[in-house]
């Protein structure tokens, strides 16, 4: 068990890592579709290229940072039954579905994502828009944040396990939307206060 | 025994659907899961189901490319432009000002601090699509003083946490985004459809605080004398408004030669820009000419009326998509947050990283309801609901009161997103086959989806509200007094009012379609519509700026001048401030919104 749990440590601070960086993806790709819309007004010119490369940004980020999302425990559920089990059985439901609707699902897609990812990169296809990017990037970012997934996934299980055995405490335990919503509240108000403060300081 | 189930897959998948989901893992894949499960159960019962079901195994290799269709989507781009943007300003302190000063224009009325609520909940809705800025600035600020000066604590938190739904209905809303993209219409139309609901039902909202003004005074008082801070000067700041409505009018009708359209924006920003100026130079020469009162409220309304310009206004001019306007917004609510002084490395990380984190887990519900879709499209579940809803009674009106009724209900299981990712896709068909314009239907769907967001379970709304208002009894810091806090009960039921508001608007929205067909211009025969007037208007030669083509096709009714357009009375002048893109003056034509 410590082997294994050893190895879900790995694999999360992977995905943590990877999570962690993609983030500023978005921030680029804000740039330059603000860039583009200016650029064309400014010069008339645009780009298909530049066009693209936005949400080939955008889909790099979100597919790589879903492993991020599902250690954290982050993908919403429908808690309303949930919320009610007691925490043994949550965890049994959560086992479940790790097992039997996430591990098939991602398996089958990456499974299906390799040729297709190959294809593109063998055949060197290009988008069909004037000037557009080549297309096996994109492609690829699609089959890595499904691999990432598999592996989440099998680090999940592992500590899934290792809680139910009582070899782990749950280092996400489960809190209600609701919950969620008036945690994120009290954070936001006492940020907003420490900025204000700040900016107080700073005026003296 | 097979031959029964194989012909009645489709309800049978959709039943299992909701317990996959009511189980409680994660809804992506508990989606994509069912799609899985189902298709397996679905090539097997193929040859037993007499050609209802369609899939085979070969099928599956679609998925590959269904993923980077939702990948590829530009539409949905703009979701984390505008939760990114929402999420600086929530920092940006720009409701705080806001709130203080509005407050203290409206307090001196009874009702004064609610309407000041309402006033700036529908101001920053017109800026920025998230719930959660809004309120949580409203609950800090406005609902002390509320307290303070013995507002009714179900008034006080209902219209905190109704104001801060606008963000919701009012463009742009991730709502209309969404709903846009699933619907298949261009969200600049949805934009365009959904300004006039939003204000009505804003009117809707200082209305219930008039009527609780006038029957129990008690419940809403106006601020006292020594609460006043900013003095007097309203009569400024009224001269003040004028010169702008008189300027941007002026505006307006000199750009009209050559702007066409386009004026009523770009007439609304020459009078905003020339009374900041004004103000600018008043304060800082020290001449004083107007009221302290009239510089504060003009230096506060700039930066979300700068906002506004750059994301609806380079939207409805055609500069910018909608995505790139999100992306404009982004960088203004960047900038707003440098000017003062509350921009570091810590609030933009903060920011990408809950804007990742909700981009991934929306995306991946998509991705889910893209593999539940294969399988339920292959067992014909759109023609089972098609079928289903085509044949209820009351034609278009009966499909929309019952839509509307199951979509509330759902909306107590299902947050938002999942709505609009399961549900909605469903409905195109049977509303397209009754003839019911999508993008009307889109707001009606978008009014009735916003009561989720005031009650239970998905009442963020509510939650945020909750975070921030005092739960225990308190001593108040200003008159020392000891206040009693606001319990949880009261918040909800505080909301209930609006919900019923909300209800009603749904009816009129249906019942009034031009609110929302203007978007096409005239209210013509909807099946005879697709007129695409290249260049919209032979007086404005090349006012579309070309652009309009990444926006969905423009579609526009014929060019008409002189007409006056059904609504266009009761739609203020276009330079009033804040509302660009509304329809013009009765004597201009049209509404003409480029999209």
């Amino acid at each position: 068990m410590q082997a294994l749990l050893a190895l879900s440590r790995g694999i999360d601070n992977v995905t943590e890592f990877i999570g962690k960086s993609v983030i500023w993806l978005i921030f680029l790709a804000i740039l330059i579709s603000a860039g583009n819309a200016i650029v064309r007004k400014l010069f008339n010119w645009s780009s298909n290229s530049l066009l693209e490369l936005q949400w080939y940004l955008f889909g790099a980020a979100f597919l790589l940072a879903s492993a991020y999302t599902l250690k954290s425990n982050e993908h919403i559920r429908i808690d309303i039954v949930y919320g009610m089990f007691s925490n043994k059985i949550r965890q049994r439901i959560d086992l479940f579905g790790h097992v039997f609707f996430l591990l098939p699902f991602v398996v089958l897609m990456t499974w299906l994502l390799v040729p297709y990812t190959w294809r593109a990169y063998a055949n060197g296809d290009i988008s069909t828009n004037a000037g557009g990017l080549i297309i096996w990037p994109a492609r690829a970012f699609l089959l890595a944040g499904f691999g990432l997934l598999i592996v989440q996934a099998v680090s999940e299980i592992i500590k899934k396990v290792a809680i139910i055995r009582g070899d782990l405490e749950d280092p996400y335990p489960f809190i209600s939307a609701h919950e969620q919503a008036e945690l994120e509240g009290a954070a936001l108000a006492k940020e907003v206060a420490e900025l204000e403060k700040l900016n107080a300081g700073d005026r003296k | 025994m097979m031959e029964l189930i194989a012909s009645n897959m489709a309800p049978i998948m959709f039943v299992s659907l909701i317990g996959f989901l009511l189980l409680g893992y994660p809804v992506a894949f508990s989606l994509a899961a069912n799609g899985l499960v189902f298709f397996a159960i679905g090539v097997w019962l193929a040859p037993y189901s007499g050609g209802t079901i369609t899939l085979d195994w070969s099928l599956l290799g679609t998925m590959p490319s269904r993923l980077f269709g939702v990948m590829a989507n530009e539409t949905l781009l703009a979701i984390p432009f505008f939760t990114f943007m929402g999420i600086v300003l929530e920092r940006s302190g720009m409701a705080e000002d806001l709130l203080d000063t509005v407050g203290q224009l409206f307090g001196p009325i009874r009702g004064g601090l609610a309407y000041a609520v309402i006033f700036v909940g529908a101001l920053l809705a017109a800026t920025t699509g998230v719930v959660a800025a809004s309120v949580i600035a409203m609950g800090l600020i406005s609902l002390p003083i509320m307290l303070r000066y013995g507002y009714d604590r179900r008034v006080a938190s209902g219209v905190i946490a109704a104001s801060g739904t606008l963000a919701q209905i009012i463009p742009p809303s991730l709502v209309l985004i969404v709903l846009a993209d699933q619907l298949g219409r261009s969200v600049g139309d949805m934009y365009a459809g959904a300004i006039i609901p939003g204000l009505v039902l804003t009117g809707l909202y200082v209305l219930y605080i008039l009527t609780v003004s006038i029957l129990r005074p008690q419940w809403v008082p106006a601020l006292p004398i020594e609460a006043r801070t900013l003095g007097h000067g309203v009569t400024s700041l009224m001269v003040a408004l004028a010169a702008v409505v008189a300027l941007g009018y002026g505006a307006h009708l000199w750009l009209y030669e050559t702007q066409g359209a386009n004026a009523d924006i770009l007439g609304a920003t020459v009078g905003v820009v020339a009374i900041y100026i004004y103000a600018l130079v008043d304060k800082t020469t020290g001449m004083n000419t107007m009221s302290r009162l009239a510089q504060q409220v003009i230096m506060v309304l700039i930066p979300p009326l700068a906002l506004i310009f750059l994301v609806l206004g380079t939207i409805f001019l055609g500069i910018a998509t909608p995505t790139e306007g999100g992306a404009m917004g982004a960088i203004g609510s960047l900038v707003l947050a440098a000017m003062k002084n509350r921009l570091n490395l810590t609030v933009i990380r903060q920011a990408l990283t809950s804007t990742t984190r909700l981009s991934a887990f929306v995306m991946f519900i998509l991705i889910g309801a893209r593999m539940f879709s294969l399988t339920f499209y292959g067992v014909e579940g759109h023609k089972w609901v098609e079928h289903l809803l085509v044949g209820l009674p009351g034609g278009q009106t009966g499909f929309l009161i019952i839509v509307s009724v199951l979509v509330f209900l759902l909306a107590f299981f299902l947050d938002f997103f999942e709505l609009a990712f399961i549900i909605v896709p469903l409905l195109i068909a049977p509303a397209e086959a009754l003839g019911i314009d999508l993008i009307w239907f889109g707001i009606i769907l978008a009014v009735n989806m916003q009561t989720s967001f005031m009650h239970p379970p998905f009442g963020f709304a509510l939650f945020y509200l909750r975070s921030v208002a005092p739960r225990g009894s308190y001593v108040d810091k200003v008159t020392g007094i000891k206040t009693a806090g606001v319990s949880t009960g009261e918040i909800y039921w505080g909301a209930v009012p609006f919900v019923i508001i909300q209800v009603f608007m749904v009816g009129i929205v249906i019942a009034f379609p031009q609110m929302v067909m203007h978007y096409k211009g005239e209210v013509v025969d909807p099946s005879t519509i697709e007129i695409k007037v290249p260049g919209f208007a032979p007086m404005a030669p090349g006012g579309g700026t070309g652009v309009g083509s990444t926006l969905g096709a423009p579609t526009l009714g014929a060019p008409n001048f002189g007409t006056p357009p059904a609504d266009g009375a009761a739609a203020p002048a276009p330079a009033t401030g804040g509302l660009p893109a509304l329809p013009g003056a009765p004597q201009l034509g049209a509404p003409v919104i480029n999209p």
